[in-house]
């Protein structure tokens, strides 16, 4: 037993051998046109060193580093909560506090917190539409970004091209997405786990590559800029009008111009959008649907044998984590007002699919959170930006080892019987 | 004429050069517990899985309340009141029992998203008949308790009844059952055999039942098919089958 964990322990070491070394050890330079080879320093050396002997380490002691892992308390956010009746009462309450903090607190902080609290927002409606998709109906889709590419290039070229507004293109938006889930779902309907999750993975990459290439209409890779800004009933965020007619919100109000009104109003239509979508999902899923989404990921035979049409229930999963996607990217572009393919690689797909795995696949809070988590940890690292995808690895492995079924895994619904 | 429930002719499945179903004859009436009994991989369950629509039958007809069923899905052969078991137990195993309950009858609920969005009243009013109907057939089974716990956390007995029940919910003519007995204790076969009497005296539905318990089957039976190798063997009572010469050989082998 313990040699074939020595062997186990030398292997892993020496797979962290050659990649540290592929990546860290060795350097390639540029010298004028010839390529120079550059070794890493001495004290790099000592870094890798000590990283493979940590490797090694952790390999042979794993069962032990497993049992200290699992002494590590998990906090039980349920039993935050006061049970029965007193839950009841004081749960609107919990909410509308909430809520109102939301709505006050960018009046108080920085200009840039706003701005990466609007990005975390877009996270979350990201995740909470993937966890339709993938938490709830169990179809592993690894090309979720399509849809958000969809819904923000329907925005940007319809504001470009037709000149309509961020609240019209906003439904238009979501439906051109679902009409994209609904016409993946088709070909995907037979396939399941590994065999979806590379087709998925393909379809994003074809609308990437086709928004790369179809220069005439998305401007290929240089994308589209200046995309119009949401307006508030015709008022806009700018210090003088774009638009022939229009007011700028600070004239209307007779205030002076600030930039920072722009960044607050922008975050504040993403919290009324989150919100939104939270509510529609939530109640989504304590429907027929939502039980059938589980019931389908569930098993799929017992649903067949029980008279649930699978078409129409993988379908409905795949437009309706879609639309959730479309919206989101129309109101990424609006934020952004230039978007390219570059913003909607696969990396994108992978963090979305890891908002939900981290957060605890079907769990709406625990998609929240895990959307915070993972939108805010790398602000917070910038220092490391170099190693930004390391520590995010690192992340993901403890979090796994930890806690597997995610930071907060999905409750059941208590259903009361009256008999 | 009464009109059989469940009318099978000449049925026939063939996978490739393969014959797993040869020209299978059944007629079920109203209120009937009839068997399917053979030896070991017989296709006994190939039988069912053409009857339940999972597999589409090489030939034959398959008529179930005067209508053709051969062909068609199997959730639109489910809908029209003939459902199955699965040998292994086919839960919702994440979900709770009452959730397997409700989602078993998806079709009767108002599946309308608007309707269900707005909680209007017919949404409200049916969801609430699935509660009372789930409620019922739990209470049935002996596993109201339980109403609230997830499904694969029961023991095996208990989910055995569970998926009867999540069937009976979707209120059914016909119940296709495929080895309810197996891994069951005698005492739990003993009251398998009651619900089984019970559903058909009580609930006026028909039993479909493959099994290898002979007690069980012997018990309970009006009529029993004996399958071997794909063919009809005999059929006929207990008695007659139980004292059938080549059933005997089928079973115990040639002297």
């Amino acid at each position: 037993m313990t040699t074939k964990k020595f062997y186990n322990a030398i292997f892993a070491s020496g797979i962290a051998f050659v990649l540290t070394c592929m990546m860290v050890g060795i350097k390639l330079d540029t010298e004028s046109t010839t390529l120079r080879i550059e070794g890493a320093s001495a004290e790099q050396w000592g870094w890798i060193g000590l990283g493979i002997a940590l490797v090694f380490l952790s390999q042979l002691f794993a069962d032990q580093i497993d049992a200290v892992f699992g002494k590590v308390p998990k906090p039980n956010l349920g039993k935050l909560m006061p049970a029965g009746e007193k839950r009841d009462v004081l749960k609107p309450w919990l909410m509308a506090a909430l809520i109102v903090g939301m709505l006050v607190w960018p009046f108080m902080v920085s200009r840039g917190s706003v701005d990466l609290a609007t990005l975390t927002l877009i996270y979350i409606m990201l995740g909470l539409g993937l966890n339709i998709v993938v938490g709830l109906a169990g179809l592993l889709d690894l090309g979720f970004v399509a849809f958000y590419a969809v819904g923000a290039y329907t925005y940007a070229l319809l504001s470009q091209y037709a000149g309509l507004s961020f609240w019209a293109c906003l439904p238009i938006s979501a439906g051109l997405a679902a009409l994209f889930g609904f016409i993946l779902g088709f070909p995907v309907l037979r396939l399941r786990g590994d065999y979806l999750a590379i087709v998925t993975l393909g379809f994003g990459e074809i609308i990437r590559i086709l928004l790369n290439n179809w220069t005439a209409v998305t401007g290929g890779p240089s994308g589209i800029s200046g995309i119009a800004k949401p307006t508030l009933f015709g008022l806009e965020f700018t210090r003088r009008v774009k638009e022939e007619g229009n007011v700028p919100f600070h004239e209307f109000f007779g205030i002076s111009y600030s930039s920072s009104y722009k960044v607050i109003f922008l975050y504040l239509i993403a919290v009324i959008l989150v919100i939104f979508v939270v509510y529609l999902i939530n109640r989504l899923m304590r429907m027929p649907i939502g039980r059938a989404w589980e019931a389908l990921r569930e098993d799929e035979i017992a649903c067949r044998s029980l008279g649930l049409n699978r078409t129409m229930i993988k379908l409905s999963a795949f437009t309706i984590g879609a639309s959730t996607a479309g919206f989101a990217g129309a109101f990424f572009a609006a934020r952004q007002g230039f978007i390219s393919p570059e913003s909607f690689i696969f990396i994108e797909s992978a963090i979305i699919l890891a908002i939900v795995v981290l957060g605890g696949m079907g769990s709406q809070i625990g998609v929240i959170l895990a959307a915070i988590v993972m939108t805010i940890l790398p602000e917070l690292a910038r220092e490391f930006s170099e190693y930004r995808m390391l520590l995010f690895g690192l992340l993901m492995v403890l979090m796994m080892r930890w806690r597997p079924e995610g930071l907060v895994p999905m409750k059941r619904p208590h259903l009361e019987l009256k008999t | 004429m009464s009109q059989l429930l469940l009318d099978v002719n000449g049925l026939t499945m063939r996978f490739g050069g393969l014959v797993a179903v040869d020209h299978v004859n059944l007629a079920v009436k109203n209120r009937q517990v009839v068997s399917i009994i053979g030896p070991n991989g017989a296709g006994k369950t190939t039988v069912f899985n053409c009857l339940s629509g999972f597999y589409i039958p090489s030939e034959g007809s398959v008529m179930f309340n005067g209508q053709q069923i051969a062909g068609k899905k199997d959730f639109q052969i489910s809908r029209q009141g003939l459902v199955r078991t699965f040998q292994h137990v086919r839960l919702f195993s994440k979900m709770t029992v009452i959730e397997n309950m409700l989602v078993a009858q998806h079709r009767h609920l108002n599946t309308n998203l608007l309707a269900g969005l707005l909680k209007t009243g017919s949404y409200r009013r049916l969801e609430q008949e699935a509660m009372d109907r789930a409620a019922y057939w739990l209470k049935e089974m002996d596993l109201l308790e339980f109403a609230n716990r997830e499904a694969g956390n029961l023991a095996y007995g208990q989910q055995r009844r569970l998926e009867i029940a999540r069937c009976m919910v979707t209120q059914p003519e016909l119940l296709l059952l495929d080895e309810p007995a197996a891994g069951l204790n005698p005492n739990e076969t003993k009251e398998l055999d009651e619900l089984i009497v019970r559903l058909r005296d009580e609930h006026e539905i028909s039993v479909l039942l493959i099994e290898h318990d002979m007690k069980l089957v012997m018990g309970i039976s009006d009529h029993i098919y004996v399958i071997a190798q794909g063919a009809p063997l005999a059929n006929g009572t207990p008695d007659e089958v139980k004292n059938n010469p080549d059933v005997i050989k089928a079973y115990l082998g040639e002297e």
